[in-house]
């Protein structure tokens, strides 16, 4: 089993996010269970969303308390909780930020990660040029097919175009690949 | 057909196919989306002669179910935790008055505190009115037992709550098998009414009945709610046979065959449960689960011979009764009433106002169970810490507050709130 958990903020589509992953996964013929923090869903509060993914039928119904991969959709969360809390030592983390792991202090929870584990995406710059909209979430699914294989892009693509209408998914999709891409090419050179 | 879907859509679709007449529903958490959905498949005309009828307030969603179902529609609504106290005095009218509808009740704490967050509390406030209760694992299971519910409830004339863990389930998108209309219409034939209020052939329904008959009345409430306790199986089975899959029944086992210690569970706790018996069977242990699926009417009899051969029977519930314990513990008491070499039943209150119930809480308190027993409920994770500062200041100060706000200030204090954001105290009940 492979659990995701996505921290952002109400409005940023943290709980789109997982709904999203678990679909593309569905479309690999996955099992996948989305949910969301329930109740705290307010713009600009603190929101958590899971994922599970797994190849069989998924009984588990705990909150994910040892994640196999983080997506942290917006940054100032970094200082306001340990949003890092029981990841597991082989980890993935993706942080949605236009600074670099120095400048926001990550170094250390980087290197106990597995080399090449951590990377800082700038996806609200991405969505902002595809989307026009400060939506990070579906370009960061781009950039976490890309990290950890977990599903592929091609579904997240499939997912977002099943989920919007085709103008909206369609920006979406070119931002997740852009994302997808420009992850994968420095996965590639490191 | 497979879909990837949160669980409200997919029971909104189930109770499409169900083709029900009206539908009538207020908006309360968790339970709304299902509604939403209904609501958008009537507009779209998805669902074809169904009156969709937005009242003022829960109490008036269920009297127009009533009306519609007197009038010999098929009638369906939804609610959950204080909609369902607003609405009480007509769910007993309903099962009262004999008339098959089903409600959805998406489970939710009942206040003070407010709390909008999973357990128990509101169906077994209302677990005697005369209704029965099924309640749901999964979220396919949820779909299928609408189908179910209706079935049952239009057999015998009686009403049927569907209980369906809010926000576990509701909001949960996961994977779930959409039936076919031909094969929902195959298993649910048309409704037909025992009573209909008909202008042309005009009948009263709910007669004032005196000392003289109404013993009776209550009499044969008991007696049709005891007619479903074979029925269920049969649908069971039958469904299988249709649908391919296990949905519904009294009661399911697992791993139960050999265990010393059983489990028993109503609602999605039981995934989570399974997964601990798995752990815990690596580990030598003769651990096995009774999920029961039926609350109302309770399966004493089918309970019974499955837990009679375990030493220890664990109940895990998520509503507790002030003043007693647990009402499913209870009622497994009873089960096992007059029963020699009676498993001992070890009580745990869990999941309250929608507290995350983790393997690990489970693991621990099922070995305790065995080395440990206690009297009386035990409450799973319960802040022990906070409890004893809260009783030593209501014993010095005579005008100690309000208990829940001086909780909360409590756990704020000592930095439980802080750190609750991730993880298992993920839903600290902050909201």
């Amino acid at each position: 089993m492979f659990e995701v958990r996505i921290h952002g903020r109400g409005g940023q589509g943290v709980v789109t996010a997982a709904e999203l992953l678990s679909v593309a996964a569905f479309l690999e013929d996955k099992h996948a269970q989305a949910f969301p923090s329930f109740g705290s869903e307010r713009m600009g509060a603190p929101v958590v969303s899971f994922c599970r993914i797994d190849n069989k039928e998924i009984r588990l119904r705990e909150p994910i308390g040892e994640p196999d991969a983080l997506i942290v959709q917006d940054p100032t969360l970094l200082q306001a909780s340990d949003v890092f809390q029981g990841l597991k030592s082989n980890g993935y983390v993706i942080v949605n930020s236009n600074k670099s792991v120095e400048e926001l202090h990550l170094t250390a929870i980087a290197s106990k990660l597995p080399q090449g584990h951590m990377y800082i995406v700038p996806a609200t710059e991405l969505a902002m040029s595809h989307i026009g909209r400060p939506l990070p979430n579906a370009v960061l699914l781009g950039a976490f097919a890309a990290l950890t294989h977990a599903v592929n892009i091609d579904s997240v693509k499939t997912a977002i175009r099943e989920a919007f209408p085709a103008k909206i998914a369609e920006a979406n999709v070119a931002g997740a690949t852009a994302a997808h891409d420009t992850l994968y090419a420095a996965k590639a050179a490191a | 057909m497979l879909k990837q879907i949160e669980g409200s859509r997919a029971m909104a679709e189930g109770i499409a196919l169900c083709r029900p007449e009206v539908i009538c529903a207020y908006p309360i958490t968790p339970q709304t989306h299902i509604v939403e959905g209904l609501g958008e498949m009537v507009r779209t005309g998805d669902v074809q002669n169904c009156e969709f009828i937005n009242v003022e307030s829960e109490f008036a969603a269920l009297s127009v179910a009533i009306g519609a179902s007197a009038a010999g529609a098929r009638a369906y609504t939804a609610t959950a935790s204080q909609g369902l106290l607003f609405m009480a005095e007509a769910v007993y009218s309903a099962s009262g008055l004999g008339l098959p509808i089903v409600m959805t009740l998406g489970n939710r704490a009942i206040g003070a505190p407010i709390n909008i967050w999973n357990d128990h509390s509101d169906a077994m406030a209302m677990s005697d009115a005369g209704w029965m209760q099924l309640f749901a694992e999964t979220n396919q299971e949820a779909l299928d037992l609408h189908i179910q519910a209706f079935r049952l409830a239009e057999e015998l004339s009686m009403p049927v709550m569907v209980c369906v863990d809010g926000f576990i389930l509701t909001h949960a998108v996961e994977r779930i098998d959409i039936p076919t209309q031909e094969d929902v219409d195959a298993f649910l034939p048309p409704y037909e009414p025992v009573q209909v209020l008909d202008a042309a052939k005009p009948i009263s329904i709910g007669a004032m009945v005196g000392p003289d008959a109404f013993a009776e009345v209550r009499y044969l409430q008991h007696y049709k709610q005891s007619l479903a306790l074979r029925l269920l199986p049969e649908f069971a089975v039958e469904f299988k046979e249709r649908f391919g899959r296990e949905s519904g029944g009294l009661l399911r086992t697992y791993r139960a065959e050999d265990a010393e210690m059983l489990v028993v569970a109503m609602g999605s706790v039981n995934g989570t449960i399974k997964d601990t018996i798995d752990q815990m069977r690596d580990d030598g242990i003769p651990i096995g689960l009774v999920t029961l699926v039926a609350f109302r009417p309770f399966p004493a009899e089918e309970l019974k011979k499955v837990l009679v051969n375990a030493k220890d029977v664990v109940v895990v519930e998520k509503s507790f009764a002030v003043g007693i314990g647990g009402q499913l513990a209870n009622n497994i008491d009873l089960a096992l009433r007059n029963t020699p070499g009676a498993p001992r039943v070890h009580s745990v209150v869990a999941g309250l106002g929608g507290r995350p119930i983790s393997r690990a809480s489970l693991h621990d308190v099922f070995r305790r169970a065995l080395v440990q027993p206690w009297e009386g409920a035990h409450f799973l994770d319960l802040k022990h810490e906070i409890v004893a500062k809260e009783l030593h200041f209501v014993r010095k100060v005579r005008q100690s507050g309000p208990t829940a706000e001086n909780l909360l200030r409590r756990l704020g204090a000592d930095g439980a709130g802080a750190g609750a954001l991730a993880g298992a105290n993920i839903q600290g009940g902050r909201a």
